[in-house]
């Protein structure tokens, strides 16, 4: 609260310069600065995300769409007006994602809750379905290969660093957004929304244009995520990526603003691990997001405050542990 | 003067159950009106029709000579007309201070600004600190608004709807679930908000020491009608009133 | 196109409607009653399709035994993933989000276990004997088992609507989903209750599963093309809403299968298309009695 340090937050920011700053020097092989690169981009898919449901209680089934929205931007420039087009794509990719996010926004933010979600689901299908159709076009179930981004961008060091800087910017910039009188707002909407239209606050204005921000961001990772993989493929737009956005939000903590970076991070190696193990790597996940939506609905973030805080209490013999427990587990 | 508040011949009606039938009066500014009657009088309902919350079936309400019927919550809120809820209605997981700080953005047209850091909003910051001064929860302003006392959050609730610097308050049963010595608390300190913000207050209330400790005029309702005003001594006086309502709470 | 030919597509259509309308009031029954969107409907609806299989190809069972062992198995399922898992989130803060998480993980989970049992080849079973002819109606030739489905159905909205008026547990149920705390003082055991709604919704589910069966082939994937049109069915009839979901999934039935003849290409996207343009003209569904999720 107030003025006083979050070492949490600085804990992250360092790992973020530093930690993911150093992996190439270390005679990272591509594999692992792959997988880095994939702890990024999904860890700003997921804090994007977690914008609308964490802090705003809009629990969104189709951020997916504009995730795969940035992929096929740049995969389509790519294959059909040529391999220079990387960045021209994934500009036109952030501003499709722009204008599709304001009319997709302003058909679903006319209900809430269950309802809003199932909207969202709704409309990523449908992107799925045309993109997995339209086989002329996209590619169809094939994906589009070859994505490789042009000039000095191509040697794989150089784009991870770029990719770094860009999540970098873009956390920041929606950590700002959090702190704003807009993320204030958000979370507000999240508490009361009756409250809100009396104080004179638009509730759907205001989710508009969050939904907007974050969708803006989902796409961008997207974008990104195919000059990593080099190519990109229909699911990315399935049900199952907005899914698994979800799930690493949770796992992570959505009622924390990094926490879904964590967790994608944790995502991400858990996958890697135990991903190339088992084909029913489905069931897997599953069972783990039975375990934390059941056991610790808080999240890794979450919890780990949760249990500071009890220690804390503990050793000073506070009797209002239970209090300063769910107090500091609350949203920061 | 021209009244503030304008209520004309509103009705409303929920399927077949009349719950306002042609409420008129008027609020003149710095008034303290109180509004009282039985449960089920249609209260509530007059003030949801007011703040926007619903729309009236027929009749018109005048805003500082503007009609604002009909107008949505949020540009009836920004007309400077401010709302407490008789259920405690604040932002549960957000600090005192951010709770009345929102509000006060608002008012200033600053609650979307998406960028800068909520606490260099100074102008806000401090008019939202000398709400809480006001209000007594300025050593407060730190803890979340769930770990307010039961007072204390329906103070805040005020301190939310004076952050948007209202002419009008309307108050939902301001001293529900008090005990006596709470209620003489809230009751001088609306009454020095009153004198403070230059307030003019409509309020619901049961209590009849506060109705009558404060209110300069006394509405009762009744059946979604209105049955008699008049100042408090001739409420007080009024055997209608008495019969149909007082009867059971007074003697 | 001709008279026949569209009377053959709109009897069609008629039979999709069907199986989608039993996932899909089952869906609106669990929402309507426990408020909770069971995402996992259509993995019953699949999980009802294999026991139907498994019954009558291992068994070598009668086809109408096996759609019993589907409609029984579905809903012991369902019974036993509200009993152990969804009760024990009902009420917290962030209640609707978790559900809707939780009933997203049992896709996952029972999608895989079934392809653990079954693996991902494609099943079919025979349809049952003395269905296998057509029909003639005014001399166009009709499978008759479709007519057998399209009457199942008839048969089912009109007991569901019976048990749901003129019975008391029907009236219960409905009164649960007005008022689950004034229930519970009045010493309806909501839990119970709760437990038993998702078993019948996910009964219905399995049914329609094992209906299927016959007509489509049985892939661990189907759960999830039928949960997606039956949101759908959901969207446009307004949800928690018995006869929105009846009339959605007419529908929608009826427009797949006649998108299916003019653009087969795009005939899974046309399906969209309706949905959003009932969201563009009347968001919460055309049967929307209840205002809901107004802010």
């Amino acid at each position: 609260m107030g003025n006083r340090i979050n070492y949490g937050e600085v804990v992250f920011w360092a790992v973020l310069f530093l930690g993911f700053g150093i992996i190439p020097l270390l005679k990272a092989t591509s594999y692992q600065m792959m997988l880095a690169s994939h702890c990024l981009l999904w860890g700003l898919f997921a804090v994007a995300f977690n914008m609308l449901w964490g802090i705003t209680g809009m629990l969104s089934f189709g951020q997916a769409l504009y995730y795969g929205l940035g992929a096929y931007g740049v995969g389509l420039m790519v294959r059909h007006v040529g391999a220079g087009w990387f960045l021209p794509g994934l500009g036109l990719g952030l501003v499709a994602s722009v204008i599709l996010s304001v009319i997709v926004g302003l058909l679903i933010i006319r209900v809430s809750g269950v309802f809003f979600t199932v909207l969202t689901l709704a409309f990523g299908q449908l992107a799925w379905q045309i993109t997995f159709r339209w086989y002329d076009f996209t590619g169809g179930d094939d994906g589009i290969q070859g994505i490789i981004a042009p000039g000095f961008l191509s040697n794989r060091i150089v784009y991870y660093y770029a990719t770094l800087i860009v999540v970098i910017a873009s956390i920041w910039f929606l950590r700002r957004v959090s702190r704003s009188p807009m993320g204030v707002l958000l979370r507000c909407i999240r508490q009361n929304p009756t409250r809100v239209a009396f104080v004179g606050q638009s509730v759907r204005f205001t989710q508009l244009r969050i939904y907007v921000i974050s969708s803006f961001f989902c796409t961008l990772a997207g974008g990104l995520m195919a000059g990593v993989d080099n190519s990109i493929h229909t699911d990315m737009l399935y049900w199952t990526t907005s899914g698994e956005v979800i799930l690493m939000s949770v796992l992570g903590g959505i009622g924390q603003f990094f926490g879904p970076f964590l967790g994608a991070g944790v995502f991400v190696v858990i996958q890697d691990v135990v991903g190339a193990k088992t084909e029913y790597w489905p069931l897997f996940i599953g069972v783990l997001m039975m375990v934390i939506v059941l056991l610790f609905p808080r999240g890794l973030v979450g919890e780990f405050q949760a249990l500071r805080a009890r220690l804390k209490s503990l050793t000073q013999g506070n009797r209002g542990a239970d209090e300063t427990a769910s107090g500091t587990a609350k949203p920061a | 003067m021209k009244p503030l508040l304008e209520l004309q011949n509103l009705h409303k009606a929920f399927g077949g159950l009349r719950v306002t039938s042609d409420v008129s009066f008027s609020v003149m500014p710095g008034d303290i009106t109180a509004i009282i009657g039985p449960n089920g009088a249609g209260k509530t309902t007059l003030f949801n029709q007011i703040t926007g919350f619903l729309s009236p079936d027929k009749g018109r309400i005048v805003f500082q000579g503007e009609d604002i019927t009909g107008l949505s919550r949020q540009e009836i809120v920004t007309r400077g007309m401010g709302r407490a809820f008789q259920i405690t209605s604040i932002f549960p997981e957000e600090t005192v201070l951010e709770n009345v700080r929102i509000a006060c953005l608002s008012m200033r047209k600053e609650a979307l600004r998406p960028f800068r850091h909520i606490s260099r909003f100074k102008e806000a910051t401090d008019k939202a600190y000398s709400i809480l001064e006001s209000l007594g929860l300025h050593t407060q302003a730190d803890r979340f608004a769930f770990e307010l006392a039961h007072g204390d959050q329906k103070l805040l609730d005020i301190g939310i709807a004076l952050g948007l610097e209202p002419k009008l308050l309307l108050l939902d049963e301001p001293t529900a679930g008090m005990s006596p010595e709470e209620r003489q608390l809230t009751r001088d300190l609306i009454r020095r908000l009153w004198k403070e913000f230059n307030l003019t207050l409509v309020f619901i209330e049961h209590d009849m020491d506060t109705v009558f400790g404060i209110a300069q005029t006394v509405r009762v309702l009744q059946l979604g009608r209105l049955l008699a005003e008049g100042t408090p001594d001739e409420i007080r006086g009024n055997p209608e009133v008495i019969t149909a309502y007082l009867g059971e709470e007074v003697q | 196109m001709d008279i026949s030919f569209i009377i053959v597509q709109f009897v069609s259509g008629l039979t999709m409607a069907t199986l989608l309308f039993l996932v899909a009031s089952g869906l609106t029954l669990i929402f309507g009653v426990g408020n909770v969107f069971n995402f996992a409907h259509g993995s019953f609806y699949m999980l009802g399709a294999y026991l139907a299989y498994q019954t009558v190809s291992a068994w070598y069972s009668n086809f109408w035994v096996a759609a019993f062992v589907a409609c029984l198995g579905a809903g012991i399922v369902g019974m036993l993933a509200e009993f152990l898992f969804l009760r024990r989130i009902y009420g917290r803060a962030e209640e609707g989000g978790f559900q809707i998480l939780l009933t997203y993980s049992f896709i996952l989970v029972i999608d895989d276990i079934v392809k653990i049992i079954w693996g991902s080849e494609y099943k079919s079973i025979l349809r049952p004997s003395g269905l296998r002819g057509s029909a003639e109606v005014l001399g166009i030739t009709i499978p008759t088992y479709n007519l057998a489905i399209i009457g199942f159905g008839l048969a089912v909205v009109i007991l569901a609507w019976l048990v749901l008026t003129r019975t008391r547990p029907g009236r219960i149920a409905r009164a649960t989903a007005i008022d689950r705390e004034m229930m519970a003082t009045m010493g309806v055991n909501v839990p119970l209750t709760m437990t038993l709604v998702f078993g019948i919704a996910t009964a219905l589910g399995g049914f329609a599963g094992a209906l299927a069966a016959p007509l489509r082939s049985v892939t661990p994937g189907a759960g999830i093309e039928v949960i997606i049109d039956s949101l759908i069915v959901v969207v446009i009839g307004g949800m928690g809403n018995f006869w929105g979901a009846w009339l959605g999934s007419l529908i929608l039935g009826e427009v797949i299968a006649f998108a299916v003849v003019i653009v087969p290409e795009w005939a899974s996207v046309v399906s969209y298309v309706v949905m959003v343009l009932v969201l563009i003209f009347k968001p919460e569904g055309l049967f929307a009695p209840r205002s809901v999720g107004k802010v």
